[in-house]
């Protein structure tokens, strides 16, 4: 809650309330901004040396390189923010090809105006998401622009994992007859940002699933589930992983509309709101596929909420589709939105 | 889910479905006039839980999909205009007028603004004086009373940066216009629930005696649907036409009467066209003469000038229920939800969309086992 919030913002606010341009330019403006805001909230010993990039030690294994922006609005919401966000995005990136989250860089592109309060408060939330993941936050850049340039704050965050299993996770080794896991209820992100962001109320508190993966992503491997492919859902949500995976790996599918869970507080906004909660984004959730046979033991290692979900057919029409079975008894093929998800008009 | 789950019971659909079959006897063809309708239907695959013999064709109440070109031609002219935030029901923003749509111009800079509600609007209004506010007033009488109170509104606080621009439209002259045309071969409507919640069910009986055709007001829940479509085909099969209302949950006979009051006085009832279909006499609402000031066609002074319809687009015939979807040559391959070239590809209401999003490989998906009887529970 942002009133509980205690403010411990190691830059007075009288002095410098608000992100100026002066941040940006690498003087001493920026040095402060390094020293009292991100070194203190990031401190690890290979970030410390504040060289020009970070020195890593060798690891034994593959490894997972990826990246992503995050421009969320609001930049906080309820069950988390953009800061999170920044973590969990990139962390859970690494984890679903199957590595174990290691570093992180961080770059922000902050807007003239920004109140340092909230940077802060993000910077924080940075830190506590890195450190319930396990990751270090080791380099990063900070660029300012001028008021009306930016939204505030933008994010990216840049990640390296260590894959420590053999399995080649992907698409590619999608068979016919897996078993499709889903590792909790769906849409949760996407309503509590666009409730937030719209002043929309609803009666129930609905809060985002926004959560690391790589503890259950692990908990798999280490448990020796033979893992073919994951996908967090994000934008899109589950009507689009499930959609880009049938086609890389050229399999159709089948969904079962009732085992899919969804919080009655979501399901309740997206029928006033005219959207369909497969679509809707998730920050929090993954579905993996996995041999038949193995799919009672996956579920006894995640979280109670996982369920299977579906499995992949043997290849038949072409393109592959992805089929639900309605809780109707009836069939209709899963779609991707067009664009954005438009609240309809009645 | 409380209100939502009783309506969507698998073993009462299935029953409900094996009552459909055993009363009828002969073909029969069914129109659901509403978009929510058509949207649930495809959706939840109902019509593939009916019996071969009953058809169901998909109708104009769509608002999206009946809002004339030039009204979108007219939006994107205000929109774009630099002193203007254009406010809108979101899937408005997508469907194309004759060269551009809303979102295009959102793109280029134009403060285009998706709101929930018009009274969101006026409230922008109250909130940016130095600001020209408008709000795209479309729909059916569903939405005809909100937008109704947003004028109200406007107007009682002397609101003077507020206007409305209107193309409202009317569901009983449209589907008289199917009944009368020569291609028609609807034979039972089930009408939509949430405009007789509003205007009530009497408007439907001079319709249903004049051209003997059952009436079924009608909800948007899978059950609802269903029993909209029984009590239509008992009507059908005992040779009566009259005007039932299956969605006794919201509908009363006389509806919704100070909403209809407030219609009443804010709007009057004048010839509309309707997008693929042509003008329909006294099948729309435009502002009364004491609040013609909020009409936001004359404040920016935006022509009506005539705009062409895709010739490749059959949306007209769709929304008449003469043709389906799939049996037009250009849906799903030149024409998708993401390069519509009618509205009915745009609107998740729309027909085209509603099945291109769930069955655009029909052969594929009529399996025998979704047939009557085969549903599993």
């Amino acid at each position: 809650m942002i009133e509980d919030f205690v403010l411990q913002c190691p830059i007075p606010l009288d002095d410098n309330p608000t992100v100026q341009m002066g941040h940006g330019g690498g003087g001493r403006m920026t040095r402060d901004l390094i020293e009292k805001i991100f070194l203190p909230a990031f401190t690890n010993d290979l970030l410390a040396p504040l060289h020009d990039g970070a020195i890593l030690p060798p690891v034994g294994g593959r490894l997972a390189f990826t990246t992503d922006s995050f421009v969320v609005r609001p930049i906080f919401f309820r069950g988390g923010d953009l800061g999170s966000l920044a973590v969990n995005g990139t962390v859970n990136d690494l984890a679903m090809c199957g590595a174990r989250p290691l570093y992180l860089s961080a770059g922000f592109i902050l807007e003239e105006g920004l109140p340092i309060k909230d940077l802060w408060r993000v910077v924080c939330s940075m830190a506590d998401a890195a450190s319930v993941a396990g990751v270090r936050v080791v380099t990063g850049d900070t660029k300012v622009v001028d008021k009306g340039h930016g939204d505030g704050i933008f994010i990216n965050t840049a990640g390296v994992g260590v894959i420590e299993t053999r399995l080649t996770i992907g698409p590619m080794s999608v068979r016919a007859g897996d078993a499709i896991l889903l590792n909790g209820d769906i849409g949760r992100h996407g309503i509590a940002v666009m409730a937030e962001r719209e002043g929309l109320e609803f009666e129930s508190d609905i809060s985002s699933d926004c959560a690391p993966l790589n503890g259950p992503v692990l908990a798999l491997l280490d448990g020796g589930v033979e893992v073919h492919c994951l996908r967090d859902l994000t934008r899109g949500g589950l009507t689009s992983a499930l959609i880009e995976i049938s086609e890389s790996a050229n399999l159709p599918m089948r969904v079962e509309e009732e085992s899919v869970s969804v919080q009655d507080g979501v399901r309740g906004a997206c029928e006033i709101l005219g959207l369909e909660p497969f679509s809707v984004a998730n920050e929090g959730r993954f579905i993996a596929f996995v041999p038949a046979g193995e799919a009672d033991t996956a579920l006894r290692l995640l979280s109670s909420g996982a369920a299977v979900i579906g499995t992949v057919d043997p290849p038949g029409t072409q393109p592959p589709l992805v089929r639900v079975r309605t809780s109707l008894g009836t069939s209709r093929i899963l779609d991707l939105p067009s664009g954005e998800q438009l609240p309809r008009i009645c | 889910m409380k209100y939502l789950d009783e309506y969507r019971d698998a073993a009462t659909a299935r029953t409900y479905a094996e009552a459909i079959a055993r009363v009828t006897t002969r073909p029969w063809t069914i129109m659901e006039v509403c978009g929510g309708q058509t949207h649930a239907i495809v959706r939840f695959g109902i019509d593939t839980l009916l019996p071969p013999q009953i058809s169901l064709l998909h109708g104009p109440g769509c608002p999206v999909c009946v809002t004339p070109l030039e009204v979108l031609d007219q939006a994107v002219d205000i929109a774009a205009r630099p002193n203007v935030i254009f406010c809108s029901f979101g899937d408005m923003l997508r469907v194309p007028g004759s060269q551009s749509d809303l979102f295009q111009v959102k793109s280029n800079g134009g403060d285009v603004r998706i709101v929930y509600s018009p009274v969101d609007a006026v409230q922008i209004a109250r909130e940016n004086p130095e600001k020209e506010v408008v709000f795209l007033a479309v729909g059916f009488e569903t939405t005809a009373p909100a937008n109704a109170m947003a004028v109200h509104r406007a107007k009682e606080e002397g609101i003077s940066n507020f206007s409305v621009l209107v193309s409202h439209v009317l569901v009983p002259p449209a589907m008289e216009a199917i009944l009368s045309s020569r291609h028609n071969r609807v034979q039972g409507f089930l009408a939509a629930g949430h405009v007789c919640t509003v205007m009530g069910y009497t408007e439907y009986e001079p319709l249903a005696r004049r051209y003997h055709v059952p009436i079924v007001v009608t909800g948007f829940e899978p059950l609802d649907i269903l029993q909209g479509v029984y009590l239509c085909v008992r009507q059908l099969e005992e040779g009566r036409a009259e005007v039932e209302n299956q969605y006794s949950r919201s509908v009363r006979r006389e509806g919704n009467q100070p909403a209809q009051e407030l219609i009443r006085e804010v709007f009057t009832v004048v010839p509309r066209k309707w997008r693929g279909i042509g003008e329909i006499p006294a099948s729309g609402l435009g502002l009364a003469p004491p609040y013609a000031a909020f009409d936001a066609a004359r404040r920016f002074q935006v022509d009506s000038h005539h705009a062409e319809e895709n010739p490749e687009c059959i949306s007209g015939l769709v929304l008449q229920g003469i043709k389906k979807p799939q049996e037009c040559p250009a849906f799903g391959t030149k024409c998708t939800p993401t390069h519509p070239l009618g509205a009915t590809m745009v609107s998740s209401e729309g027909a085209c969309a509603a099945y291109y999003k769930y069955r655009r490989n029909e052969t594929v998906e009529r399996s025998p086992s979704a047939a009557v009887g085969g549903a599993a529970p």
